[in-house]
């Protein structure tokens, strides 16, 4: 399962960076967006990998992470999510303004340049 | 217990939330919404003066520890004042204040939701001041970039656009760094509390400092870049310059909020007692900063439009800064805290100062720019006096005339500001730095001879560069109508050059502050122990 989620993160981030450094705006927020997919679930994966676990503590069960997952990574997790969603919707609306005001999608408003 | 210093540290942080939502509330009621924001923002500045000096009053052990939701310490998101965070929170609510009254004389009435993003921004900065926990940072970091993202678009047109796209994007990666370096530091110590983690990095096992280097590398780059340490802050000029002018003021303090977090974590983290990691990554801080130095000063001396300019300037004080944190002497510390707080209040007047000043180039030049077709160069003498005017004996223009109060105050103005900036004798910029240069002198290493000569030499090129603009801005024009600036507008401008007076006035008593902040940042455990020892409230009626 580490070797799966590692995979996955990795190739997310792999094509996250590729396209965040590309020329048109769509393409970065796509890639941005990878980026964060790929962070959250980096983020998930600190605490514990564990298959069939709960974070809740349960009567006569000893309290460490052989019997538990760890519940702060996913609180994180979930308000990672909520935070990189609002911040991509509004880079979304810059994105659509830019996009009306200069005519065309190169993230510079303009096309060739240096 | 009295109450009112118990709930102190948190109400900063409450007030403008609250007050935001209620402007939220408020549809179109714009005389209603300024006053509330006003107002606001001028109890925001008084809480921040009375924290300080609650702060200050309380000696050597001067940490008060707040927790939110009544948890004991690790587990529960703790708020901490020191008098590092009272001095920035005190910085944040005088540079937000001098941005607002700003704004009311026009900027304003350019967006609907002006008033609520501010006090939005002015939640962030506070609660990324005074928080001690990490993933809380993180919180309030994105609370202040998100209302600076939308305060950066007020005022709209393309340029703005343009400008805030690409530092929105550099953000949101800069977001996700902090958010891996978050993830791997609690991976490897498991708590998020910054003292508690302090504690637990001495005892890290050495398979694990890898990774606890790589997750603090990555967490600082994140910092690095907010705080416009070259080769990160290419966006930077940009942005700023292209910033409606309120809100370009209240960035004056953005980048000090990454220079803050950097300061923090990194003297509580990697003191030189920290063993295997001790003072990790220092001559990346030193080393950057003095490569930030030298860039600001020479992209200084190579801007033409003072918006620019003042850009740059941002970006030498920042550089200073870094350098400075990264020797790790207390003394330097201090003097850097001297000079955040000076650079801090001049690049916000010089922000304000470059929209009157532009205005009053732009009353020269509009009217009389527009081309009539003859294409004639006007006549420079022998031309017919304009009616009105006063004629001596000879029937000459007399060319003597009174100079209008508005460019009287302006030019002042801009004198100060540019001498704050430049580190002039005798004002806030020159004690800063001579209290920087001692203590490089005293440390006496390469390095610190590097950073000494740059000092000076950066200090020499902002001075020309802001000689050059200001030849430009009141020499050059001929005839000129006087501009007209309303009060509101001179108000903030004059506030915060008084300030910066006041430090060189008061120049012993903020250098003791700033040595005793400084103090307590070199020795860490005074900080965990406090926080470690804050007990839960037990009230009456509850378990």
């Amino acid at each position: 399962m580490e070797a799966v989620i590692a995979i996955a993160i990795g190739v997310m981030t792999g094509a996250g960076v590729w396209l965040v450094l590309r020329p048109r705006s769509f393409q970065v927020l796509i890639g941005l967006s990878l980026l964060s997919y790929a962070v959250n679930l980096f983020i998930f994966s600190v605490g514990s990998l564990a298959v069939a676990a709960e974070p809740i503590v349960r009567d006569g069960v000893p309290g460490d992470l052989a019997h538990y997952t760890d519940p702060l990574p996913q609180a994180l997790v979930l308000t990672a999510i909520v935070i990189g969603f609002a911040t991509t919707a509004l880079f979304l609306v810059v994105l659509l303004a830019l996009r009306g005001l200069s005519g065309n999608d190169h993230v510079d408003g303009r096309e060739g340049g240096p | 217990m009295n109450a009112a210093p118990e709930h102190l540290v948190v109400a900063p942080v409450l007030l403008p939330l609250a007050t935001a939502a209620l402007l939220l509330l408020l549809e179109g009621r714009r005389t209603a919404k300024a006053l509330i924001n006003l107002g606001s923002a001028t109890l925001g500045l008084l809480l921040a003066i009375a924290l300080l000096r609650h702060v200050d009053a309380a000696g050597a052990a001067a940490f008060a520890v707040y927790l939110p939701g009544n948890w004991p310490v690790p587990f529960g998101i703790v708020l901490v004042a020191d008098r590092l965070s009272a001095l920035m929170a005190l910085l944040a609510g005088s540079v937000g204040l001098a941005g607002l009254l700003f704004a009311l004389a026009r900027w304003q009435h350019a967006g609907v939701y002006f008033h609520a993003l501010f006090q939005l921004q002015l939640a962030g900065l506070y609660g990324a001041f005074l928080t001690g926990d990490l993933f809380n940072l993180f919180v309030f970091f994105e609370v202040l970039l998100a209302a600076s993202y939308a305060l950066l678009l007020h005022g709209g047109g393309i340029e703005r656009v343009r400008a805030g796209l690409h530092y929105i994007a550099i953000n949101l990666l800069a977001s996700l760094l902090f958010l891996i370096g978050v993830a791997l530091l609690y991976g490897v110590t498991g708590t998020l509390n910054m003292a508690d983690m302090a504690l637990k990095l001495r005892h890290i096992a050495p398979g694990d400092l890898g990774l606890l280097h790589a997750g603090a590398a990555i967490l600082a780059i994140a910092f690095l870049a907010k705080a416009a340490l070259w080769p990160l802050n290419f966006w930077l000029p940009p942005a700023y310059g292209a910033a409606s002018t309120p809100a370009a003021a209240v960035f004056a303090i953005l980048t000090k909020v990454g220079v803050y977090a950097l300061l923090r974590l990194w003297t509580l983290c990697f003191p030189p007692e920290a063993g295997a990691s001790a003072g990790f990554g220092a001559p990346v801080l030193v080393w950057g900063g003095v490569a930030t130095l030298a860039f600001g000063a020479v992209g200084m001396f190579a801007s033409q439009r003072l918006a620019r300019v003042a850009g740059y300037s941002v970006i030498a004080s920042s550089g200073t800064l870094i350098a400075a944190i990264g020797f790790d002497a207390p003394a330097l510390s201090a003097a850097a805290l001297v000079y955040l707080a000076s650079s801090t209040l001049a690049g916000c007047a010089l922000f304000l100062l470059v929209e009157l000043l532009e205005r009053a180039r732009q009353v020269e030049v509009g009217p009389t720019d527009t081309d009539d077709g003859r294409d004639e160069l006007p006549a420079f003498f022998d031309a017919e006096p304009a009616p009105g005017i006063n004629l001596d004996d000879e029937e000459q223009a007399l060319t003597g005339r009174a100079i209008p109060a508005a460019l009287v105050f302006l030019g002042v103005a801009f004198t100060v500001c540019a001498m704050v900036v430049a580190g002039l004798p005798p004002l806030a910029g020159f004690v800063a730095k001579l209290a920087m240069l001692q203590a490089l002198v005293a440390l006496g290493r390469p390095a610190a001879w590097v950073l000494f000569t740059l000092l000076i030499g950066s200090g020499l090129l902002a001075a020309v560069a802001l000689m050059r603009v200001g030849m430009r801005h009141f020499w050059t024009p001929q005839e000129r109508p006087a501009p007209r600036l309303r009060v509101v507008e001179t108000l903030p401008i004059a506030a915060l050059l008084l300030a910066s007076v006041a430090i060189v006035v008061q120049a012993q008593a903020v250098l003791d502050y700033a040595r005793e902040a400084a103090d307590a940042l070199h020795h860490s455990a005074r900080y965990i122990d406090a926080v470690r020892a804050q007990q839960p409230v037990h009230r009456a009626g509850t378990p």
